[in-house]
Order: C-alpha cells, then structure tokens, then sequence
C-alpha cells in the first residue's frame, strides 16, 4: 500500500519538477514534498505504526525517493537558475560595432621615427649615441674638418653666422670633432641632430632640418668595413632585399670619399616616380676620415683610421612616407602628424 | 658639365651603349646626371628646295610651293612670310615625325593638295636663338651649304646625345672635353687620341714687336697672348655653333665662339681683344686699386672692388681678370686684328672678386676652382690655328708667356701596402701601378708622379681613391665591423627624452617641430614684457629674413603659431607637444656658447583644461620619479591669465611655467578659444630623474578611511588645506584624495566647501579607532582654527 503511494508521489512529483518554470515553483515544490508538512515527510513520521519487518523495508524506499527528488529538484534549480543569467545578459545586450572608448593616443614626429629608428640600428651594432651644440664655432664646423677659409662652402649663402665666429652648424660633424678631442679610442658614435643651412623654404628645403652623421675610429679600419657597415644599416633600414652602390664622390673630409646609392625601396630597384625611374636613391655621403681631420683632433694618423658617413634625414623620411612637400613637416597640421 | 658625345669621340674610340657609358663613368667618379639624345625622335624631315611659288586662290596669308626634296617634286601650302623661289629649306614629308610627337598628314588648306611642311627650328624641338641664322618669325632657310634631298637633321647636324655630368669641386680638370676623354680612357682603358695643333704663322712679324706685356699683379700666375692679324668676324660654320649649343652655349661670332670652343675642350679660359683699341700697344696685368665703374662687353655696368686683377693698356682697363671683358675692347663685326690672351689667375682672387661683382661667368666659373698652367701654350695654340683656319686670320711669329708663379709637380710616395690597408683590399703592386697609369699617373723611384692637370693629389689617400675608383668600389670586400670593441650606449637624457616623448603620445598629444629661430616681433606678440631677460636673443648676421633673424629664447611661439595654424583649418580640438632647444646666450654679442637648453612645450585647445595640462605634468614626473614638486600661483607671467597660471621649482630651480594663455596673446594668434600651454625644463628633468626603480613592500594590513567636508573661503587653496592635513595627520596618515569642491546654493556665498578621503595605515598592525580618531580631531581642529574652516556634518 505505502510503495504504490509512494511510487505516486514520486511521478506526480517528477512531472510538476519538469513543469516547473521558476525556481519559487521549486521551492513549493520542495516544501510540499520534503517540508515539515510535506508528504514525503508525514509519511516517514507514520513508519513508526509500521511492523519491525517492514519499518526499514519501507523506510529505505522513503529516503531512496527522498534523495531522488532532492537531486531532480537540484538539477532542475541548476537549470533554471543558468537560464535566468542567460536572459539577464541577454537584456544587457550591447552594440560592440560601437567605437572603443580608450584616450586618443597622439603621434610622435615623422622625423623622431626616422631618428629613433636609425638609432635602434645603430645601437644594435655597437654605437653610442652623441649630442652636440647647435650654435657652434667656425672651428668646428669648418677648420676642423678640413673645409680651409676660402672654401665655397663657407660662403654667407650657405650659413648663417652670429658673429664672432660663431655660427649655426651646417651639419653634425662638429659633434665628431668634440668626441675626437675626448681621445678616448675606440670611437664608435652616431649622431643626430638639427642642422641649419641658408636655403630658402619651400618644397624641398627648409633652413633648418637633420642629419644623422656617423664616426668610427679604430686601428686598421679599413673601407671594406665601411661598405659592410653601411651595407647592413641599409639592409636593416629599409628591407633585407636592398642592394646598394657605393659610387666615387669628394669631400674636404673624407679621403676616399664616396655617395652611396641604395636600390629604390618602393619599386625595388625596377624604377619608379620616387627614384625618377633609375632604380636608385642616392641615401648618403660616407668616406675614410681625412688624415688631417684625425691629426687637427689630436688623433694619430698613422695609427688610427677610420670611417664617417651622413645623411639628411628629411629627405629620407619624404622618400619613405611619400610625403612631396618638405613644408608640412613643419606646419605641424594635426592631420599631417596623426599619419606617421 | 654637358658634353656631346660627338664632341668626345673626337677624342676617344668609345662605341659602347650609352647606358654602359653613363654607368661605368658614374661608378669611376664622374656621375652623369641624365643623357639626352637630341632630335632623336625626328623623323622624315629632308631639305628641299622652293622652285616655284604662286599665290593661293582662295586664301590672301597662303602661298603654294613646288618643291624639290631630290627624290620628287611636291607641292606645300604655307603661311609662312620669309619664302622666296630658290629658298633652300626643311621639309617635314608626309609620315614625318616632329618635336612633341607631331605627325605630318596630306592634307588640303582652303581645298589646295599640301604634301608635307616647311619647319622652323622650333618644330624640330630647338631654340631659335640656338640657330641665330634663323629668321624667328618664319620657317628655318638654309645659309649654310646643304645637299637636296639628303636629310635635314644631318644637314643641320641636329642629332646628337649629350651627357650632364656632376663634376665634384676637385676635379676642376674634369670640366671639359679634354678630362672627361682623359676620364673615359682610364675607365675603359682605352687610348685617348690627342690632336695635333699647328700654328701657321704666317706673319712675318714677330709678337714682340706688336705688344708689350708687364704682369704686375701676384695673382697672375701665367700670362700667355699671340696677335692674329686680317681676321674676317664672321658667323662660326655650322659644326662649331651645334657643338657650342649641345654644350650650352650662345653663339655670337667666329673669334668669340672659337675662344668657347676651345673653353669647353680644355677647360681654359681665353679672351680675344680687338688689338686696335689697346692702347700705347701695352698689356699691364695689375690688381686694381681703387673702386671703378666700367662697361662691360655685355651691355651692363659694374663697379669693379679694389684688388680686383685687371687687364689695362697705357690709358684705361680692358678687362676684368678671369671674369669678364669690356665692352671697349671687345671683338666685333669690324675688328681686324686680334689680341688672344690666355691666362691662369689664382682661384680664390678670382672667387672673392667674382662674388663682389655679383658675377658669375663662365670664365670665373672655371678660374676659381684653379687650373693646369702647364697647358695654356697647347690651349692658345689650338684656339690660334682655329682662327687661322675660320677667320683666315693671319698669326704673328711667337707667342708672349709671362709665367711667374710656376706649378710645382706633385710627388707622393708610392706605398702599395698602406693603400691595400686602407681600401681594404689585396691589389698586386704591379696591378696597381697599371691602374695609376690609366690615370697618368706615373710611378718613379717609389714616388707617384702627377700630371699637371692632377695637382690636387698630395697625400697616400688620395692616391688610394684613385685606385680604389679606377679597381672599382664595387670590387672592394664588404666586411662587418664586429660590435665587441664598443658598446652600445644610451645616455640618461636619451633615456628620459624617449620616456616624455612616449608619455606624451600615450596622453593623446602629437608630436610638433618648429623652427630654431624667429622674428624679434615674437615677444610683443607673447606680451613679454620690455625688460625681461628673453628678449636678449642671438641675431644672426644673415637671416633669411626679418622673421627668421633670431634664435628662440621661448618656444611659446612656435606652439601657438602651430596651435593658430590647426585652429584656422578648423582642427575642433588640438592637443601638441615639441621638444626642442632654446638658445641663452652669456652675454651679447656673444664670446662663448650659449646654453642650449631642451624645452618641452606643451600646448593645446579645446579638449581639457588647466587641470589638464597639468596632469600630463604631473604624469611625467611620476614616471621620472621626481618627488615634491609644487605648483605655485604665478600672476606675474604674463602671457598666461593671471589666476590660472603657475611654476614649479625644482631645489631653487624653476622647472616650468603652465597655464592658460592670456586673452591678448590669444588674440594676437587669432585663437578664438582658451588654450593652454607649459613650457618645462627637461635638462633639469634629466637631471633630477631616477631611473632606478626600488621595491617597496606592498602593506600586509587593511587601511581605514575616513571622510571629511569642511567650508571655507573660496579664495584658500586646496595646497593650504593639504599641508594642515599632512602636518597634523600623523606618520600612519598613508594618503589623502580630494574627491569633491563645491560651491552654490548649499555653501554661503564665497565660500566652498572641500571633500577629502583620509586613508591611514601602520605597517605592522591594524590601527585601532583611537589611532585614527585621535589625528582626525587634530587635523579638524587646525583646519578651523589656521583657516577658518567649519565642518560640515
């Protein structure tokens, strides 16, 4: 009699779990079944009428039934209550095609990219990295590099002077003349900076731009290390297909002195609108150190030589982004700057 | 230096293509710009010959042609004026090709048959000053002899490729004919054919018995002049004029053009005098010694500076040395007798005096970069016998040659292993001798032996380019220095320009650069006033012009100019900084370097405010780990609004200036809406930075908070407020947030009412209520005793 009961409660009470639809209808559930009142319960409380045989008989179908509801009605809450997230983060839906909301970043200028960029290179092979004054004596400029006192170069239409010997450098190598006079030896530097020359704004000059010049100093540096060295920065600069040309060439401070051509970095050396279809960028101006340059720096000639090269950087930066006006760089248009 | 190549081959067997020829001269040192192959692309043009002409019926500006172009007669329609029968002329056949890719079609004007066209040299791709036989308002007649039928482009001697070469300023030698075949033939190694020159003669006086030469001036190293009498001034042939214009050069007459000609070929200036306007028969070459003003052979007038060399006769100035010849000795149509001077004046006299004139010829031109005396006989020996043989001239025995400062040859010790060493290379020595000898360069009892045109070669390593150029660059080892000599080396102010320059990006601001210097009218414009020490700036002697004539002591300018440039292309919000130098000097004019110090300036619009700006302030400070660091109300900075302004210092040293621009200096950029800027001190930053980073022990204990809110009056200072809390909070008073000012209807008016959270923390314990009430009550009570503060509840 009691199992048929029981085996009744136990359906009706397994088809109102699955009916069920929120976890409150579980809870009445529950209480009806399992509760102080609950017909489960009242039928443990009237095993005691029950004879000694069948109390742990009947007992043990009772708690068997007990535990399975408990599970059914646990499993069911489980459900009930995941599905109830579900829905809340489903009403919390938001449009994700929205704009992120992070500050704006800002943009360093295109010439401190080409700068840093060179300095990375650089410093990988071993250099260090020299400041200079920019307002600078003619000595430094000029005497020390060789570049005597009638030299065209030094002609009003090239610098600027200040009087008194002063002068706006014309290029970083004064910075190569200090670091000599240091006469710590090895010297192995690079070193960027703002240069000034006389030239009139507009497309493609400006009065003020920069340069990077490089110094090595060694014993028995020969020009095959400056064709491997410059041969490598180019490489790491603008790509490893990259080939280049070392052409012959004059400075007052070199000697021998040479340009260096690099294949055209946007057509690969097939010619193009930016290398005027040769296939080549002339990129930069190197050569062995002048003997007189190392003796004016207190540097023994004969037993130290060394390379130096330079390049504007402008240039460089105008051929890398394309940029055709020399002047924007220093507009300083928000529009232009946002780009690099 | 344009060269024609027709002009080259005079001199050199050299058959390759051009393209090989560009390209192996560029790779031995004398870099060819670009080629142009003149009349290339003309086609199908002939001379032909004007038989007949008759007027066009129908048509009162055309005439009807028959003509003769030897193959066939036709007959051309044309307009052109300058047509007469027996005219010899250019015809443009039917299928002929012109300049800019024009075709010759058959055709009919006003329903008459016209096959082909008469052309002027314009229609051919020319300048009609390059033909100056040339009638500029109608088609190009013959004057010279030309064969019917045969092609005009041959006829005219029209076709030609001509090579721009970039000379470099040491090799003067290079400019002309003459070097750039001596070049070619060390480059090919092929032989370089040179001219055999005989002069006639055929006078029978003697040069001495003509003229007389005193050299008085030290800056005439070499003095060479021949008469040539009878002289018939007339157009130079064809073949020379082509070649003078291929080279860039206007013909004028037979004795002028000769003297460019031979200018071109050698490199060596020459000038012809009409011998009939020296006076007294007398050449004295003298520095002038005082200030003159005179005609000169082109038509202008110019004073010529004390020092100068010229070239007098008994009564007055000739010529000016090296530069330019004038107008009262020039050759003209009716000169008969010549004088022809050939001369080499020192290159920097001629520089300086060429400068002070303001004139560049291209005598000057040469002269100034220094020239071989060693080749003027040869040079005015080939321009004589070209008079003898164009002008019919006939040339007096002997040639004058005052030569004074004689050139030294130039020796240099032939050290073969020191040369590998410095190219890097493993040349034999008898390998390298041949090399220098392509270049005339002579080995002779262990010394390298110059020719006279080498002089600029004086030391090993310029022997050692000469080699390497000649060997080929491309042929020297390319070898990777090893890094293990050196390190490399980031300097702190490297270090902390990179961190600012990374702060400010990731704050939303652009990098700017702006120039160096600026005008004297920029202080005015900042509203900086009379007596401060900014408005002593370096001038420079030379500017550029009035707005670049100084070098910046402030770089407020350049950011609001650059502010100013955004805001007129309607840029809503701006937000920039630079990094850059400005320039203080010592003292004026200056007697030592200036100090050149880094400036960051920062500076935008329309996005944030005084709170802003300063936060990214106080951002890099915090990265650079630079403490204490208060900002101060400043109402003396004047082109900041006095109440939104303020400094920092730094142990005494100020460190920045920040605030918002004042209304005027707004205006006088044309802003229209606040902006803000700070000018900081980043020397004094690297100087002050740590950049080494310490752990300190994150607390093992819970912090307690309490909040308070007092009203005060408005005008007290949060800094005022703080330093109370700070001084009375006690050592485990961890740190203090303001998290609410108010003013407005709660707060009576004129005052305001601040909010702090206070959080206290002990390293070692958690503190009990009466460690944290105890300072609470301190601090409250110094608040409303010190500055008048009540508590709000």
């Amino acid at each position: 009699m009691i199992e048929k009961k029981l085996e009744k409660i136990k359906n009706e009470t397994i088809l109102k779990i699955e009916n069920s639809e929120s976890i409150k209808q579980l809870e009445e559930i529950k209480v009806g079944i399992l509760g102080k009142k609950g017909e489960l319960t009242s039928i443990l409380k009237s095993l005691g009428s029950l004879s000694n045989e069948e109390r742990p008989k009947v007992g043990k179908i009772v708690n068997m039934t007990r535990g399975n509801l408990e599970k059914l009605l646990n499993n069911k809450r489980e459900m009930l209550k995941e599905e109830a997230l579900k829905n809340s983060l489903i009403e919390e839906t938001i449009d994700v095609t929205m704009k992120g909301k992070a500050p704006k970043l800002g943009k360093v200028h295109p010439m401190t990219s080409v700068i840093d960029e060179i300095n990375t290179i650089f410093l990988g092979m071993g250099y260090e990295t020299a400041d200079g004054p920019e307002i600078e004596k003619e000595y430094y400029n000029f005497n020390a590099l060789n570049i005597e006192e009638n030299h065209p170069a030094r002609d009003e239409q090239d610098t600027f002077y200040l009087g008194n010997g002063f002068l706006l450098r014309t290029q970083t190598s004064p910075v190569q003349i200090r670091k000599m006079e240091e006469g710590k030896l090895p010297i192995k530097i690079i070193s960027p900076g703002r240069v000034f020359r006389a030239d009139e704004v507009d497309a493609t000059h400006s009065p003020s731009f920069h340069q990077v010049e490089g110094l090595v100093i060694d014993e028995n540096i020969s020009m095959a290390y400056l064709k491997g060295t410059l041969e490598a920065f180019a490489k790491e600069l603008l790509g490893e297909k990259t080939k280049v040309k070392f052409r012959p060439h004059h400075f007052p401070f070199t000697e021998p002195s040479a340009e260096m051509d690099v294949t055209c970095f946007v057509c690969n050396g097939v010619g193009c609108k930016v290398c005027k279809y040769e296939g080549w960028i002339e990129l930069l101006g190197c050569g062995m150190v002048h003997p007189k340059v190392l003796e004016m720096s207190g540097i023994d000639s004969k037993k130290y030589s060394g390379f130096a090269f330079g390049m504007g950087l402008e240039r460089l930066a105008m051929l890398k982004y394309e940029i055709k006006d020399l002047r924007l760089m220093y507009e300083n248009n928000v529009n232009f700057l946002k780009q690099f | 230096m344009n060269i024609p190549m027709s002009w080259l081959k005079d001199y050199i067997n050299i058959d390759c293509s051009i393209k090989e020829f560009e390209d192996r001269l560029t790779m031995s040192g004398s870099k060819v710009e670009k080629t142009e192959e003149v009349a290339k692309d003309i086609k199908g043009v002939v001379v032909g010959k004007i038989l007949k002409i008759e007027q066009h019926e129908d048509a009162e500006r055309l005439v009807v042609c028959q003509v003769d172009v030897g193959t066939e007669k036709l007959q051309i329609v044309t307009a052109a004026k300058n047509v007469f029968e027996g005219a010899v002329v250019i015809v443009s056949l039917v299928g002929a090709v012109l300049a800019n890719n024009f075709k010759i079609k058959k055709g009919k004007l006003r329903g008459v048959a016209s096959e082909g066209m008469f052309c002027s040299v314009e229609e051919l791709g020319f300048k009609i000053s390059d033909f100056p036989e040339s009638d500029p308002e109608g088609i190009y007649i013959f004057k010279d002899e030309a064969e019917i039928g045969t092609c005009a482009k041959e006829a005219l001697m029209l076709e030609e490729t001509i090579v721009e070469f970039e000379i470099t300023s040491n090799r003067a030698d290079c400019l002309s004919v003459l070097g750039i075949a001596r070049e070619t033939s060390a480059t090919f190694n092929i032989p370089f054919k040179k001219k055999e020159i005989v002069v006639k003669e055929g006078l029978k006086e003697k040069i001495e018995d003509i003229i007389k030469v005193t050299v008085e001036s030290e800056y005439c190293n070499r003095y060479t002049a021949r008469v040539i009498k009878n002289v018939e001034v007339k157009e130079s042939p064809l073949w020379m004029r082509r070649r003078l214009v291929s080279a860039g050069i206007r013909p004028i007459n037979n004795i002028v053009d000769i003297t460019n000609y031979v200018l071109v070929e050698y490199g060596q200036p020459l000038h012809a005098f009409d011998l009939s306007k020296v006076d007294g028969r007398e050449i004295i070459v003298k520095d002038s010694e005082k200030k003159e003003k005179l005609m000169c052979l082109d038509g202008i007038e110019r004073e010529i500076p004390e020092k100068t060399i010229v070239i007098r006769d008994i009564n007055k100035t000739l010529a000016v040395g090296g530069i330019i010849g004038l107008e009262n000795s020039k050759v003209e149509n009716n000169t008969v007798d010549i004088l022809l001077e050939c001369a080499s004046f020192d290159g920097t006299n001629v520089r300086l005096s060429s400068k002070a004139l303001a004139l560049r010829t291209d005598s000057s031109g040469k002269f100034e970069k220094g020239l071989d005396r060693e080749q003027n006989i040869e040079v005015i020996n080939r321009a004589t016998a070209l008079i003898e043989e164009l002008g019919k001239g006939k040339t007096a025995k002997g040639i004058v040659d005052v030569y004074k400062n004689k050139q030294k040859v130039s020796k240099v010790k032939f050290e073969y292993e020191k040369i590998n060493k410095l190219l890097g290379t493993d040349i034999e020595e008898s390998d390298m001798i041949a090399i220098l000898k392509r270049l005339e360069l002579e080995v002779v009892d262990g010394y390298v032996v110059m020719p006279s045109f080498r002089e600029n070669l004086k030391i090993m390593e310029d022997i050692a380019e000469e080699v390497g150029r000649i060997y080929g660059y491309d042929n020297i080892p390319t070898v990777l220095l090893s890094s293990g000599s050196t390190m490399g080396i980031i300097s702190k102010e490297a270090k902390v320009h990179k961190i600012i320059k990374s702060i400010m990006t990731s704050l939303g601001s652009y990098e700017c650069k702006n120039y160096s210097f600026e005008g004297e009218g920029v202080f005015d414009k900042l509203n900086i006033i009379e007596d401060s020490s900014l408005r002593n700036a370096i001038k420079i002697l030379n500017p550029l012009g009035k707005e670049f004539s100084i070098m910046r002591t402030t770089t407020l300018n350049g950011m609001l100019t650059s502010l100013s440039a955004n805001y007129n292309k309607q840029v809503e919000k701006c937000n920039l900084f630079e990094m850059g130098k400005i320039y203080l000097p010592k003292q004026l004019p200056i007697e030592e370097l200036p100090v050149e110090r880094n400036i960051l300036t920062i500076g935008m619009y329309g996005n944030g405010d005084f709170y802003t700006i300063k936060g990214m302030i106080e951002s890099i400070l915090e990265k650079l780990n630079i403490e204490d660091v208060k900002f101060v109300a400043d109402k003396n900075i004047t082109y900041l609004h006095l109440g939104r302004s303020a400094v920092c210092h730094i142990n005494g040293e100020r460190l920045c200036e920040v605030g918002e621009v004042h209304p005027t200096v707004l205006e006088n950029y044309g802003i229209k809406s606040r902006a803000y800027v700070a000018e900081i001190n980043v020397d004094l930053l690297v100087k002050y930075a740590n950049l080494e980073n310490k752990y300190k022990e994150l607390p093992k204990y819970q912090n307690s908070t309490r909040d308070i809110s007092i009203t005060l009056k408005e005008n007290i200072e949060v800094a005022e407020i703080e330093n109370v809390i700070f001084e009375k909070g006690g050592k485990n008073l961890e740190n203090i947030e303001l998290f609410d000012v108010y003013q407005g209807e709660q707060v009576e008016k004129g005052y305001k009412s601040v909010a702090y959270k206070l959080s206290f923390r002990a390293k070692d314990r958690t503190l009990t209520e009466e460690e944290i009430n105890s300072p609470m009550k301190k601090i409250i009570k110094n608040l409303e005793d010190k500055l008048e503060g009540t508590l709000r509840s």
